[in-house]
């Protein structure tokens, strides 16, 4: 039943992305680690590390796709459950510290030490073991989608409305994350890592490792959306996105299989959010803050929605942008990207990937002829 | 007396009242359709038809009065859409609303008959069964031709049809159709209702919300007029086009 549902989603399209993400997590660790130095085709590591930051995007950008592109929720409060994924990760990874803390506490964080906390309060219970933060880096993102989500979408809050109080959810997570009795360690929030199932983060070795995890996770995250969106569920997600109270009237419970996408797609974005802190070594409330949830939908857009594999060259293809705009004129890269959302908006409006993707089928279609084929003309 | 109307009833409205912010939309509508019924309905704008049909399918909650279902044993006022769809009551809407961007037999696909579980939907696999029920959809509603077609080339006639036959593969008892044949051509509008006598001919319960005199006098069956949120006159076509309060309202004007 699950390969028959993997499989579906394999068009050929999806199959050539697959296999050049596959290919790249391959390629790449390799350049850096067996390529001696010298070589014109060594790939450094800070560029190994840069490219793993971007591929926790494109996941990120893929999960917004499945809501936004295909159900039509748009979310600009997705970052919130990169974040958490982060969060919970970032945890896992203070307790790897131990002793080597500034204070050299076995086991409080030296957040906690400094604001003389003397035990480690509940919810960091159990962090210390990686299977536990791993199934938090998606339970925790997945219930706040699931009660958060299921409220919303019972309510039938929908457009603009739900846009909105998703932008209040990450901003209200934002002002939480950085009061230090939260316990996460406020303004300056988690870092300081060391290592990560006892391989050291900063290691050339662990930092490829990541980086192929991440190409892994986008590969997981393309297979598991396409499969998704060509099964009979995929379709009613399309239906209730150009009909939605016809989707009811036909008798499916529409504010059940938004919650569904809107949790799976929050559990993507949590594991892309848990791999994007042991990469850039450090999680903190910034990473809630709005304007990143923003930008993900920015990725989106460019890259073109409702295609998934658009979501994943738009996030790679601005985050490139950006590095490189922020280099040269760093105080001007939000102009550059409001204006870059504007011209896709008004030029692109279906983005990278839709727009390439008329074209084929325009040339495809165009040849045959037939007079009789014609659509019949509307009255 | 009240009860046993209800009890050989398929559909049965009793005293319905809704209103909204003052404006009184139902002022006690009664109705009975009997089981394998065909039923136009009519009446100028502002009558109450469509807020009826919101009733009927749980868009709307009467504040007062009885919505109940198959012999008077399901009360359909504290139901949701979803739930009565699935108790075998289909809609069509005024304005054709289908699947735009899925194909012609996606959007019938998505209408059959089946569990509408997210679990059940997503490791579903059309059956044998299912594309031959398809293609005699298809066929009923003159769309064979245009399957493999996105729903948003269609003209507007044939959305409406595509609609019916959407209706259709729900496999309800009962249909309500809120005007079919709303911007048809005169050949549209007589294959149209030609369709929905076939449908109602195969043993379906169908209410039919129209303006258009001509397309109901087609369809030759037991009409009701309402006006102002209750009902006004029943009977024939004939019948009611020749009672005076009816012309008064309606058709003198």
């Amino acid at each position: 039943m699950i390969t028959h549902f993997l499989l579906k989603g394999l068009d050929r399209r999806v199959v050539v992305a697959l296999l050049l993400i596959l290919a790249v997590a391959v390629l790449v660790p390799v350049l850096n680690l067996v390529v001696p130095e010298g070589s014109p085709f060594h790939v450094p590591t800070y560029l190994v590390t840069l490219f793993g930051k971007y591929a926790t995007y494109a996941a990120l950008a893929l999960a917004l796709d499945l809501v936004w592109g295909f159900c039509g929720i748009l979310s600009l409060g997705h970052g919130a459950f990169f974040a958490l994924g982060g969060y919970a990760m970032g945890m896992y990874l203070m307790r790897q510290i131990g002793t080597r803390g500034v204070y050299g506490d076995p086991i409080l964080p030296d957040f906690m030490v400094f604001l003389n906390w003397k035990s480690l309060p509940w919810y960091w219970h159990g962090f210390d073991h990686f299977a536990f933060a791993a199934l938090m880096v998606v339970l925790v993102p997945g219930l706040l989608a699931l009660v958060f989500g299921g409220l919303a979408f019972r309510s039938r809050v929908t457009g603009v409305y739900l846009s909105i109080i998703t932008q209040a959810m990450t901003y209200a997570l934002l002002l939480a994350f950085f009061r230090n009795d939260m316990g996460f360690g406020g303004n300056n929030g988690l870092t300081d890592f060391k290592d990560i199932v006892g391989f050291n983060v900063q290691a050339d070795g662990t930092r490829a490792a990541l980086f192929a995890l991440s190409c892994l996770t986008v590969a997981a995250g393309l297979l598991f959306s396409a499969a998704i969106v060509h099964s009979k569920l995929g379709k009613v997600l399309v239906a209730i996105r150009d009909a939605e109270s016809r989707t009811r009237f036909i008798g499916y419970r529409v504010a059940t299989y938004k919650t569904f996408v809107f949790v799976v797609s929050a559990m993507l974005a949590g594991v892309a959010g848990a791999l994007y802190v042991p990469q850039v070594g450090i999680i903190n409330p910034g990473e809630f803050s709005p304007a990143n949830s923003i930008e993900a939908v920015i990725w989106v857009a460019v890259g073109g929605r409702g295609t998934l594999i658009g979501p994943i060259v738009g996030a790679l293809a601005v985050n490139w942008g950006k590095t490189w705009f922020t280099g040269v004129l760093p105080e001007l890269w939000l102009f550059a990207l409001g204006l870059l959302f504007v011209l896709v908006t008004l030029f692109l409006p279906k983005g990278i990937v839709g727009t390439i993707s008329d074209l084929f089928a325009r040339r495809r279609a165009a040849p045959p002829v037939d007079p009789t084929a014609q659509p019949q003309p509307a009255e | 007396m009240a009860h046993e109307l209800a009890s050989q009833s398929l559909l049965y409205l009793d005293d319905v009242k809704v209103s909204f912010d003052g404006f009184k939309a139902l002022k006690g509508l009664s109705l009975v359709i009997e089981p394998g019924e065909m039923r136009a309905i009519i009446g100028p704008n502002g009558a109450g038809k469509t807020t009826m049909m919101d009733c009927i399918t749980g868009k709307t909650r009467p504040d007062e009065g009885e919505v109940l279902f198959e012999g008077g044993s399901i009360d359909l006022t504290g139901l949701d859409e979803a739930a009565i769809a699935e108790l075998g009551i289909g809609r069509k809407f005024q304005k054709p609303t289908v699947f735009e961007s899925h194909t012609v037999e996606d959007n019938v696909y998505l209408a059959l008959k089946a569990d509408r579980g997210p679990f059940a939907t997503l490791f579903h696999r059309l059956s044998g069964a299912e594309a031959a029920r398809i293609d005699e959809i298809l066929e009923t509603v003159h769309l064979a031709e245009r399957r493999a077609e996105l729903a948003k080339n269609l003209s507007h006639g044939q959305k409406q049809w595509l609609e019916i036959g959407m209706l259709l593969a729900q496999e309800p008892k009962l249909l309500l159709v809120d005007e079919p044949v709303a911007g048809m051509t005169d050949a549209e509008t007589m294959q149209t209702a030609a369709l929905l006598r076939r449908i109602h001919a195969s043993g379906k319960s169908v209410v039919v919300v129209e303006h258009d005199m001509a397309f109901v006098r087609e369809l030759g069956v037991k009409v009701t007029v309402l006006h102002e949120g209750g009902v006004l006159s029943e009977g024939t076509i004939d019948h009611v086009a020749s009672d005076p309060k009816v012309i008064e309202v309606y058709l003198g004007r």
